[in-house]
């Protein structure tokens, strides 16, 4: 066997003449910059919104955050309304959401066989991929309907002495918002439970079994207490999801600024006030005040974001980047 | 014990075996509704969104311009062809950035400093798209002093960078340290052995990412509302207004006219095949990639 | 030293000739000459102490790595082998919190000098890994010339060559020269280590490191990256991490035997030519270890 003759001196003279000397710190720059330029986009939300609304907060002052007036004609601009259904109606649908979506995670992990979790698991992230404004489109087209014909005037008829059930039942409004907004919100929670329980260690499981504890007990005593924080945290996902849903509730929930407690009233929420009224919107009073409603609603939903994220890497460090995707 | 099988019950609550039994049923019924209840809404979406569009469905709808409000007929031609601009410009600003970003989170941030930018881009994906639509309004509609799809192009840039930096950090961290070790040991600097052996090992993996991210801000209305803010006829030109799939289902789901109304069923239809092919086809690659590596 | 060499590989009657092309049987007239391929630098250690955060894992090493020899470093699981050795390309510092102090100096100059890019001195020293380690998305020929490609040297006809000798230098070339363009990672577990020996020998470098480099292939995979180490001591200083005494004594010419001290950390218990290692060891300690009483 012949071996081909080295050059070593003039391979390492080559290497010698290729040395790079500035890529590393160019290419760091580079990385860094853009990593940067994450963190300063959070930073411009805030700023860029905030300059933008000034006009409003200075002409609204504090009534802004306390009174339940929208009268753009007389330059009234008071957020209550919006404030208020956007707490009622992703409240409701959390709450909604949670007992399904919880529900759902736990069978996925703790009940399914895996030929039924692995599809099930998936649809229930399809659900996170379907556009907003197509929910929007089937609920004002065939939810509402439904809703008005099958839900809401059999509830009146019987439970109608209710704040709940009171007024006219026309399917638009509150409870279309809710349903629709409990279907979106749902996949996060699923999602974001699932990886949580996913994540308790099979130990605990064992523990409880080797007890003589049932399956549904075994979830319980050792399987819940350890995910809680997790699951409550996939939970404020949910409410940061559902208090910036925009299209979908937009086009339900009948857009009138009117606080009540009846699901079958016409509402408003801060995103679809927004939504609705930002092209209509002719002054600079009334655009920026607009803006203030959504810094308003920036602000809150970076707060209950950053609780939620950090509630759920106690429980599965890294996991959130399921519930980016869903 | 009255346990009625041969063996003692165990420690926990013996005597009530039956009751606990059937808790033990109807929890798990409950649970078994609970998934059946999630999988009802996603067929009948799909549902109604294929027998209502199908009909509407033709070549018209995505070559012909909108006719007058009411009129039989017509397109969303320019919807179309601003959603491609719109999003692929998106996707070419927001990428890039994106990629880099997940570089520097995987491989020069180390410990607390990534854990602190990981949570931030989390954070930046959590909020409200339509609060990023007021953003690009304020930092490019209103300096211009026009809507645009440029506005528009750059609200949906804002919206893909967390999710793609997400992915670019979760698949860089499943290609094995050894590969690295074994081109920092060839003296190749650590630069060059990223951008050249350790993205490329990541590849797959990254590019299903964009694709998912692709899918998502194909389907923003919220963002598109103050910056492209929509547009009758087809404009390629991005310092104009520029109309939108999701913008136009919007517009024509709150008009009166049943022709309006066909037709956003119809585009629904075209944006939830895109979305849901998409989807699908990123998560089966991404859960077969994370699977082969572990 | 060669003689033992021998006697050893002999000792695995299972393995066919003709599946050993390397220097198996040659005459020792001709192995003194391959000697004289290509003279190597040596490599000093001196006070050497490694951490791991505020952990000290490696205690005042000192030792020379001879030019164109075989330098075995062995020892018990935990005494630091691996560690000493990625000491000695730099590559320790990779590891977050890691750090070294004391000396490595390769042909008289420290590489821990301030100013000095670690990035040079692996150029400088290659390495080849305990476990197999492929670019997983390169062909077989881009592997070997890995380090040439990426460093930006282009000229096809020497990267051709460079892949065909360091491919032939790593008893590979006739196994894999007609699937040059197919995925490294295709090949079995040997050849893939092998390929990594092709891929550091490609740079040129002065001395190469191998932690370790046949525990994880089967005998006779075992065997030929043994003889690889001895024709490539022509051109090279070697430095082995092995946990396999038999090995040490069958391919090195010199070794280090390390051990942990109460501290935790490793330290060097004796360095000397291995014929004196194995057979007439001065400290109590490394008679214990080789005799297998210890460890």
């Amino acid at each position: 066997m012949s071996v081909v003759p080295g050059q070593p001196d003039r391979i390492r003279t080559l290497l010698s003449r290729h040395r790079p000397r500035y890529g590393e710190p160019i290419f760091r720059g580079l990385v860094g910059l853009a990593s940067l330029t994450v963190v300063a986009l959070i930073a411009g939300l805030i700023l860029v919104i905030a300059q933008q609304s000034l006009t409003g907060i200075a002409h609204n002052g504090l009534a802004f955050l306390g009174g339940s007036d929208w009268d753009p004609v007389h330059q009234v601009f008071q957020a209550l309304p919006f404030i208020y259904g956007t707490v009622f109606t992703a409240g409701t649908a959390l709450v909604l959401a949670m007992l399904i979506g919880v529900g759902v995670a736990i069978f996925l992990v703790d009940l399914a066989p895996a030929w039924l979790a692995r599809p099930v698991g998936l649809m229930v992230e399809m659900l996170a991929a379907i556009p907003s404004v197509v929910y929007g489109l089937w609920g004002i087209f065939v939810l509402a309907p439904w809703l008005r014909d099958f839900v809401e005037v059999p509830l009146h008829d019987t439970l109608g002495f209710l704040p709940f059930f009171s007024g006219n039942p026309i399917g638009i409004g509150n409870l279309a918002a809710v349903v629709v907004l409990t279907i979106m919100v749902l996949p996060t929670v699923a999602v974001v439970s699932r990886d949580v329980l996913a994540a308790v260690p099979i130990s605990q499981r064992e523990a409880a079994l080797a007890l003589g504890a049932t399956r549904w007990e075994t979830i319980r005593i050792g399987v819940l207490p350890y995910a809680r924080s997790g699951i409550v945290g996939a939970g404020i996902l949910g409410l940061a999801r559902g208090v910036g849903e925009t299209m979908a509730v937009t086009m339900v929930i009948g857009n009138a600024p009117v606080i009540s407690l009846s699901l079958f009233s016409q509402g408003y929420t801060m995103a679809s006030v927004i939504a609705n009224e930002f092209s209509e919107a002719t002054t600079n009073l009334y655009r920026s005040s607009l803006l203030e409603i959504g810094l308003l609603l920036l602000m809150v939903t970076l707060l209950i974001n950053a609780v939620a994220r950090l509630l759920i890497w106690r429980v599965a460090y890294g996991s959130t980047s399921r519930s980016v995707l869903a | 014990m009255s346990a009625p099988a041969g063996f003692p019950a165990g420690p926990i609550g013996g005597r009530n075996i039956r009751r606990r039994r059937a808790t033990d049923r109807l929890m798990r019924g409950l649970l078994g509704l609970a998934a059946l209840l999630a999988i009802v809404p996603l067929v009948l979406v799909l549902a109604f969104v294929l027998i209502q569009g199908l009909p509407a469905l033709n070549l018209a709808l995505i070559t012909q311009s909108p006719v007058p409000a009411g009129f039989p007929g017509g397109g969303v031609a320019p919807a179309v062809v601003g959603t491609l601009i719109m999003v692929g410009l998106g996707t070419l600003i927001g990428t890039p950035v994106a990629v880099l970003a997940g570089i520097y989170i995987r491989e020069y941030a180390g410990g607390r400093g990534a854990t602190a930018i990981r949570f931030l881009v989390d954070v930046l994906a959590g909020v409200p798209t339509i609060t990023i639509g007021l953003f690009a309004y304020g930092l490019i509609v209103v300096p211009s002093g026009s809507f645009s799809g440029l506005a528009g192009a750059v609200a949906l840039a804002i919206i893909i960078v967390p999710i793609v930096a997400r992915i670019t950090d979760e698949m860089l961290g499943l290609v094995p340290g050894s590969v690295r070790e074994a081109a920092y040991a060839l003296g190749i600097p650590p630069w060059r052995a990223i951008v050249r052996v350790v993205l490329p090992a990541a590849g797959a993996g990254i590019v299903t990412g964009i694709l998912l991210g692709v899918a998502r801000i194909a389907g923003e209305t919220a963002p598109l509302i103050f910056t492209a803010l929509g547009n009758d006829t087809v404009s390629t030109s991005l310092g104009e207004p520029m109309d939108a799939l999701p913008l136009r289902i919007w517009v024509y789901a709150s008009g009166p006219y049943d022709s309006w109304h066909a037709q956003a069923w119809a585009a629904s239809l075209v944006l939830v095949l895109l979305v849901l092919a998409f989807s699908l086809l990123t998560r089966f690659i991404l859960r077969r990639r994370a699977r082969s590596r572990m | 030293m060669t003689a033992m060499t021998d006697g050893s590989s002999s000792s695995l009657p299972a393995v066919a000739p003709d599946a050993l092309p390397l220097s198996r049987g040659l005459p020792l007239g001709e192995r003194a000459s391959a000697a004289l391929e290509h003279p190597a630098v040596q490599v000093e250690v001196g006070s050497l102490h490694a951490y791991y955060g505020r952990h000290r894992v490696l205690r005042d090493v000192t030792f020379t790595a001879r030019p164109n020899a075989v330098t075995a470093i062995i020892g018990p699981s935990g005494c630091g082998k691996s560690t000493l050795i990625r000491c000695l390309n730099r590559m320790h510092e990779v590891t977050p919190g890691a750090r070294v102090e004391g000396e490595v100096r390769l042909d008289g100059s420290s590489i821990y000098a301030p100013g000095i890019d670690p990035v040079v001195i692996r150029q400088r020293i290659g390495m080849v890994f305990q476990r197999p380690n492929p670019f997983p998305t390169m062909s077989i020929f881009d592997n070997v010339v890995a380090g040439l490609k990426l460093a930006g040297i282009r000229d096809r006809q020497l990267l051709d060559e460079v892949a065909e000798r360091s491919l032939q230098r790593a008893a590979l070339w006739d196994e894999v020269r007609d699937k040059l363009k197919s995925p490294g990672g295709a090949l079995s577990g040997g050849q893939q280590q092998r390929l990594c020996i092709a891929r550091a020998i490609a740079v040129e470098p002065e001395v190469i490191l191998m932690d370790e480099p046949a525990s994880a292939l089967d005998p006779i995979s075992t065997l030929k990256i043994e003889e690889l180490m001895d024709s490539l001591r022509a051109s090279y200083t070697i430095v082995i991490v092995t946990h396999n005494m038999q090995q040490a004594s069958r391919v090195s010419d010199q070794t280090a035997f390390l051990t942990v001290g109460d501290d935790g950390a490793g330290y060097l218990v004796e360095f000397d030519d291995t014929a004196t290692i194995f057979t007439n060891p001065r400290q109590r300690l490394t008679e214990d270890y080789i005799s297998g009483r210890f460890g």
